[in-house]
């Protein structure tokens, strides 16, 4: 189950620290070395080129993948510390509260929307279920955890607009709406990190200022970590406390929004090397974009 | 062919392309010749000295024949030309059924000589067919709008699905009704009551499968394994300890649900059609092992003398042993044999009746919701931190536990078994009730049942074309309703409810 930490984190007040993270498959090196701290209560951006690494970063955190060299600490604030890398997938999310979203939407999507925020709140309904035995008679202790379950995904609906459609199957959802469920979903365990998958992907201007103003609110309201990856750069830059910028596989910068937005390696892995200062600015950016 | 079809589209009343038309029935002809030549022309015949063939030129030329007007009429039909279609098919059938009546109830009229075919199943047959085709022709002119899309119908069928859905908080009690009182009715005799018992067995099935195919989307091809793994363990138990059915009838289902979490274990990592085949192995090796561990199972043998089960301790038989009552003695009745089917079909009523609830439960527990949940996005499940070993493990478990107490069932009302009752086509069977009866409904389940069962069994007389009908019947609705008969989903939880709910007890106002 959860393994404690043998030595104190390395940053005081990170959630989360992770130190010389490196995965290889086989002869690939996918992330090389990297390094960096997300704290509670902040936005910690990670940002890159297409196979900067920045995917497999998250499947380690959240145990999709065994990370061939490096430590995963993870402060919980009630719980102790976890060490994500020695723990299998599902007990992230169970035990050491890290929940997650995908980047190509993974919904219940034959299931209705609010059966998807109660099944997120499956671990702490089996406890109170008894393992299915007491439910099964309808135990007291059951049914006021269901209540608790079904206030907490009413109250998650209602913040994320869809209590109409809370019957609705979530796969005939509109995209933006299930983005917006999945991140949800997620708050429905009960995270102390939450970890978004370019949430803004897909989005038009509209819904990705509503999705701003919801991740905003989720940083100041639940207290909790959020750690992003995102391609639209307004959005990144709009709410990030801290960004990380990767690229094939090395941290290249980390910092402030403003101080990575001017830092020439962050330029360089965006718009390209020296010799392209030569060419028209115009070309430049549409060289950049097609690399980003 | 593909322009007159796009004309028809637009107006059917354009000019019917009649040698494409010829060409089409003609190549349908020519094709069903070939088919004929070798299916129907050859017939092996008992002559003195043995076997000889004989070709049937007649019937082979019939079945051209039937194959060309048949397509005719398909393309008339396809063009929005119904009436010629109706006014030839629907007499025709109609000349069919009473020239096949005819010999029965009127001998005199000579009827015979509209008989095409010798066999009397294909006469039925083709006078179904030509009915089908005027009924639809007959339909069409009625309707006059041929132009309903399969999106239409698609959307049209999923509504009929929702409304039998919605209906079925009365429907079920309603069959529950009919079921109960079908004993009782002057109608039921022995026959009826043995064919209810048997589609009331693969409905218990079919429930017990749906909890692992339809609710958590693992596709089991050897859910017999467990059927014969709970027959045997009772027929065993029985058999060495004397002991009763229902004593036994526990330890079937435990025994059971411990072959499904062996199952379990190695599947788990499995998925779709790797998972389907090492339940079909898993299947037939138990059938194997039940056929060659000869000291156990006694092997290809079986296993008789079962006992029956007793109504609270009392047995139904005539002749109960010394110092012992019988039912009928108990109660004052006459003896009589159909008691004993009377209690059978209600033990299976009530076994199955216990599957259904415990399903309908346990669908709005958890770990119901969880199987659910894993059945639509496995990956999405570990981030929520679902358990997915534990929760494939329980549905195999529990879905065998239910194949284990059919089985104890099944081997209490045979008397006998053997591992010839157990074969892949048992698996086949019960799957095809869920998958037909669309995944996931408990009430789909009960209408396949007595469509894949019960109407073959009542028509045993038709030999082996019922199996042809059988086949005809899953063809028929993978076309019409490709997601099953009953394909809709009830959410397991509403607004409404949720409100409810949380408004229950003392409003706890909003969480953190």
């Amino acid at each position: 189950m959860s393994v404690p930490a043998t030595r104190a984190a390395s940053a005081e007040n990170a959630l989360l620290s992770v130190e010389h993270l490196s995965i290889r498959f086989g002869g690939l090196v996918a992330v090389d070395d990297v390094s960096f701290t997300a704290t509670d209560r902040q936005i910690t951006a990670i940002i890159g080129p297409n196979g900067a690494g920045k995917t497999t970063v998250f499947n380690c955190l959240t145990g999709f993948y065994k990370p061939t060299m490096g430590r995963l600490a993870l402060r919980h604030p009630s719980k102790g510390e976890f060490l994500l890398e020695r723990m299998e997938g599902f007990h992230i999310a169970q035990t050491a509260g890290v929940a997650r979203t995908f980047q190509n939407i993974r919904l219940f999507p034959a299931m209705s929307v609010l059966e998807n925020l109660i099944v997120a709140q499956h671990n702490m309904l089996m406890r109170a279920s008894g393992y299915t035995v007491l439910g099964l008679f309808g135990s007291k202790v059951y049914r006021e955890a269901e209540k608790e379950a079904v206030d907490l995904a009413l109250y998650w609906l209602d913040r994320i607009g869809l209590t109409n459609r809370a019957d609705d199957a979530a796969g005939n959802l509109a995209y933006g709406a299930q983005r917006r469920l999945e991140i949800a979903r997620a708050m429905c365990t009960r995270p102390v990190m939450l970890c978004l998958d370019e949430p803004a992907a897909g989005l038009n201007p509209r819904e990705s200022g509503e999705l701003t103003r919801l991740l905003m609110a989720i940083r100041d309201e639940e207290r909790i970590g959020v750690l992003l990856i995102e391609h639209h750069m307004d959005v990144v830059m709009g709410i990030s406390d801290h960004v990380v910028v990767l690229d094939y596989g090395k941290k290249i910068s980390d910092g402030s929004p403003q101080a990575v937005r001017d830092d020439p390696a962050v330029i360089r892995a965006y718009l390209g090397e020296e010799e392209d200062e030569d060419l028209p600015p115009e070309v430049a950016r549409d060289i950049g974009e097609e690399r980003s | 062919m593909t322009s007159a079809r796009a004309s028809s589209a637009t107006s059917p009343r354009s000019p019917l392309d009649f040698p494409s038309a010829l060409r089409e029935s003609g190549v349908v002809a020519l094709v069903t010749f070939g088919l004929a030549f070798a299916l129907v022309g050859f017939r092996a015949e008992d002559v003195p000295g043995g076997l000889d063939i004989r070709f049937r030129f007649d019937e082979v030329m019939a079945v051209t024949a039937v194959g060309f007007i048949g397509r005719f009429a398909w393309i008339l039909l396809r063009q929005g030309r119904a009436f010629p279609v109706a006014v030839t098919a629907l007499p025709f059938g109609a000349a069919m059924v009473a020239a096949l009546l005819g010999p029965l109830y009127a001998p005199a009229a000579k009827l015979e000589r509209f008989v095409v075919f010798g066999d009397l199943v294909v006469n039925w047959l083709l006078a179904i067919f030509a009915l089908g085709f005027g009924g639809r022709a007959a339909w069409l002119i009625w309707h006059e709008a041929s132009s309903i899309t399969p999106e239409a119908r698609e959307e049209r069928m999923d509504r009929i699905g929702a409304a039998i859905q919605q209906a079925s908080r009365y429907v079920g009690p309603l069959l529950l009704g009919l079921a109960l009182a079908l004993p009782f009715m002057p109608f039921a005799d022995r026959r009826l009551l043995d064919i209810a018992i048997l589609v009331l067995t693969y409905v218990m099935l079919g429930w017990g499968l749906n909890i692992v195919v339809g609710l958590a989307g693992l596709l089991d091809l050897g859910y017999v394994a467990f059927y014969a793994v709970g027959a045997y363990s009772y027929a065993l138990l029985a058999l060495h300890f004397d002991l009763g059915f229902w004593t036994c009838l526990p330890f079937a289902g435990i025994m059971a649900a411990f072959a499904g979490i062996l199952l379990g274990f190695p599947v788990l990592r499995l998925r779709g059609d790797y998972l389907a085949i090492v339940t079909l192995g898993f299947g037939e090796m138990v059938r194997i092992i039940l056929l060659n561990w000869y000291k156990f199972t006694k092997g290809p043998d079986g296993l008789s003398g079962i006992p029956r089960p007793t109504f609270f301790g009392l047995p139904m038989t005539a002749n109960p042993p010394e110092g012992t009552q019988s039912f009928h003695q108990f109660f004052g009745l006459e003896y009589s044999s159909v008691d004993r089917i009377i209690f059978l079909y209600f033990l299976i009523l009530a076994l199955a009746m216990i599957t259904n609830l415990f399903t309908l439960r346990i669908r709005k527990l958890p770990v119901g919701r969880a199987w659910e949940a894993l059945r639509e996005d496995e990956i999405a499940c570990r981030s929520l931190g679902i358990n997915p070993r534990n929760t494939k493990l329980t549905a195999f478990a529990i879905g065998a536990m239910f194949g284990g107490f059919g089985g104890a069932f099944f081997a209490t009302r045979q008397g006998f078994i053997s591992p010839e009752s157990f074969t892949f086509i048992e698996s086949a069977i019960i799957l095809s009730i869920v998958v037909l009866g669309g995944m996931g409904s408990q009430i789909g389940v009960v209408f396949a049942a007595i469509l894949l069962i019960g109407l073959p069994e009542f028509f045993r007389e038709l030999q082996q074309y019922r199996m042809l009908a059988f086949g005809a019947a899953m063809v028929t609705i993978m076309v019409w309703r490709p997601r099953g008969l009953l394909a809709h989903r009830e959410p397991t939880i509403r607004l409404e409810d949720a409100r409810l709910k949380s408004a229950s007890a003392d409003s706890g106002g909003q969480p953190p």
